[in-house]
């Protein structure tokens, strides 16, 4: 089977001012098909840049990547928009719930982008917030939900569509103990239940227990250990 | 596709404060800008009110009122064997020759200012069914009586029933109210014609005004008094047209200034809005960065900042117009420059005004919104998620 993800010979440089500033150099790697894959490293080592790449929501300057079967850095903007409606689910340190939405209209909103009828969409809304244990909490606002109920919250939207993969960007980050614990609970149940792919960011090394599979960036590259 | 609707009223009642001041500053600009237009239409109305259809005005040419036009008594008893003019069963036409001057009278809030003072014939009333009596009794026909419309009577000291008012070296004493509806006869003083051409020692009219005999007549008319040789000085106008002609220069004149003021006064409010909308795309700037990685395209971010800043303006102008509106049971009194008199009419609402006022609103918005919808939409999704 061919991998989700295949990253080939990727660099990335950011500018400032009149200044590069390397951050990913000639990364190689691929990702099977329902692995749950941790990226550690130190702080400015690039991996939320990789994870970005990985997503479709940033361009590599150099090399290949090919995930969910789509080659992406070829995609024009308005197909890679519609790529990531379909095959990425993403979840956030900070959740990025929307504060003014419900969690229900938080869990629907990438459902509006499907041609999903209002019923099916509540039937997506609803499963989805059942799997995280939310389901009594649908007409709640973010400010009415502690961290680890809105990560959850955050989780049900990023699963709601079915995506392909699931990107991470430190999701316990902002939690405390117990929470992160839920958390990585569920992302590990994603994994085994729901067979979903997981690539996840993290500092945690508990968090990165869960994983199959842990690698470690330094200054743009991956390192031995 | 679309971003709902529910986002974006709900960030409007979620900053009530900004939203508050932004839709009251529309609304004011608004307020004002509907108060020019529904000033200048009520002179406007006022005016057109005032003459009928169905009467015809005849005026010297190049004469721009009534105080400068002048028709000597042989030209107005020409003017009267036309044919398709109304008669009285008796055979009398149903007509008025009018000398119609200016005098100065006392306001009752203070200054002065000038009224029309009209001297009708015995078919005048005939001829302005709408002129009724309101209290007191009608002028004698060879007395120095008048009597007065009903906004002199309250506008004017001195114009109460048996009052006396000194004008052309007489004294002349006010015996009834009449009232016209609403139309500019009732900034008028009526009396007898010939009182008046003898009070200031003239032979002519100014004006003559009479019936059709039929109410398509017009043209007919036209075509009669165009093949008189000895009225070539002289031009027809319906009533109607004629005072509504009277009310153009001042109801340019309004519209010309308020609308200047306002434009400027709203290039307050569309920075406001813009300030408003400026404010929201950086406060949600994380949002936005969400919404596009979710697959949310730019032009739906650019709708929705837009709609936005649309429905501020939009309810701003709603709020102003509302405000406006209630204007219409004022009545006010101005000199109109088109008759160098007094004129007292009300704000009137069409809906043109209507109409132009919420559009000047959405301008509003959509000038003071789109410069902040293009920037959030031109986010780039890193770095908006970045900025948390
Ligand atoms: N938009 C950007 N502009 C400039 N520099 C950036 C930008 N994004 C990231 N960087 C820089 O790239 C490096 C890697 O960032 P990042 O991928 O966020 O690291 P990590 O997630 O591992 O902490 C950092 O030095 C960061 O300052
Ligand atoms: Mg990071």
């Amino acid at each position: 089977m061919d991998p989700i993800i295949r990253v080939h010979s990727v660099s990335k440089s950011y500018w400032r001012d009149s200044f590069e500033i390397p951050v990913l150099n000639n990364i190689s790697f691929d990702v099977p098909g329902g692995e749950f894959l941790a990226l550690m490293g130190p702080s400015g080592s690039g991996k939320t840049t990789l994870l970005n790449l990985i997503a479709g929501i940033d361009r590599p300057d150099k090399g290949s990547l090919h995930v969910a079967g789509t080659d992406i850095a070829t995609l024009n903007e308005s197909r890679l928009a519609k790529w990531r409606s379909t095959h990425i689910g993403f979840i956030f340190q900070f959740y990025n719930l929307i504060p003014v939405l419900t969690a229900y209209e938080n869990v629907e909103l990438p459902l509006l982008l499907t041609s999903l009828s209002k019923q099916e969409r509540r039937r997506h809304v609803e499963t989805a917030l059942t799997v995280v244990g939310l389901q009594d909490r649908m007409r709640h606002y973010p400010k009415q939900l502690s961290g680890g109920q809105e990560q959850r919250v955050a989780i049900a939207r990023a699963i709601t569509t079915d995506p392909t993969l699931l990107v991470a960007d430190e999701p316990t980050g902002d939690l405390d103990k117990r929470s992160a614990d839920e958390i990585l609970t569920l992302l590990d149940r994603l994994n085994k239940e729901f067979k979903k792919t997981i690539v996840m960011v993290t500092h945690d090394p508990r968090a990165a227990e869960k994983a199959h599979v842990v690698r470690h960036l330094d200054k743009g590259e991956f390192s031995q250990n | 596709m679309k971003i709902p609707l529910t986002y974006i009223l709900r960030n409007l009642v979620t900053r009530r404060l900004t939203t508050g001041i932004t839709v009251l500053g529309v609304a004011l600009v608004v307020f004002v800008f509907a108060a020019v237009l529904m000033m200048a239409y009520g002179v406007q109305r006022t005016l057109i009110l005032t003459g009928s259809d169905e009467n015809v005005l005849i005026s010297r040419k190049a004469s721009n009122g009534e105080i400068s036009s002048i028709i000597d008594r042989e030209t107005a008893s020409i003017i009267l064997t036309l044919p398709h003019i109304a008669r009285t069963p008796e055979g009398a036409p149903i007509a008025s020759s009018e000398p119609v001057v200016v005098i100065n009278l006392n306001k009752v809030d203070g200054g002065i200012s000038n009224v029309t003072v009209r001297g009708v014939s015995l078919q005048a009333f005939a001829l302005r069914p709408q002129v009724r009596l309101k209290s007191g009794r009608m002028f004698n026909w060879g007395a120095r009586e008048l009597v007065a419309g009903s906004a002199i009577e309250r506008r004017f000291a001195g114009s109460k029933i048996g009052d006396k008012v000194r004008f052309a070296g007489d004294e002349w004493t006010i015996v009834g109210t009449v009232d016209a509806g609403g139309a500019g006869f009732d900034s008028e003083v009526w009396g007898d014609s010939n009182q008046l051409l003898d009070a200031f020692n003239r032979t002519a009219y100014s004006t003559i005004t009479f019936k059709l005999d039929r109410p398509d007549a017009y043209r007919d008319f036209v075509a009669a008094f165009e093949r008189e040789p000895r009225l070539q000085q002289f031009e027809p106008k319906t009533e109607r047209r004629y005072f509504e002609e009277q009310s153009e220069l001042m109801a340019m004149f309004i519209r010309v200034l308020g609308i200047f003021i306002t434009v400027i006064f709203s290039a307050g409010a569309t920075i406001g809005a813009m300030i408003t909308m400026y404010a929201a795309v950086a406060n949600r700037t994380v949002e936005v960065g969400t919404l596009r990685a979710l697959g949310f395209r730019r032009r739906s971010v650019l709708a929705a900042f837009l709609t936005e800043s649309l429905l501020l303006s939009g309810i701003g102008g709603g709020v102003g117009l509302l405000f406006a509106s209630s204007l219409q049971f004022f009545t006010v009194s101005t000199l109109n420059f088109g008759s160098f008199a007094e004129l007292e009419f009300s704000f009137a609402l069409s809906p043109t005004i209507a109409l132009s006022s919420l559009l000047f609103a959405l301008v509003m918005g959509l000038l003071g919104g789109f410069l902040p919808s293009v920037r959030a939409a031109r986010l780039n999704i890193v770095n908006a998620l970045r900025s948390s």
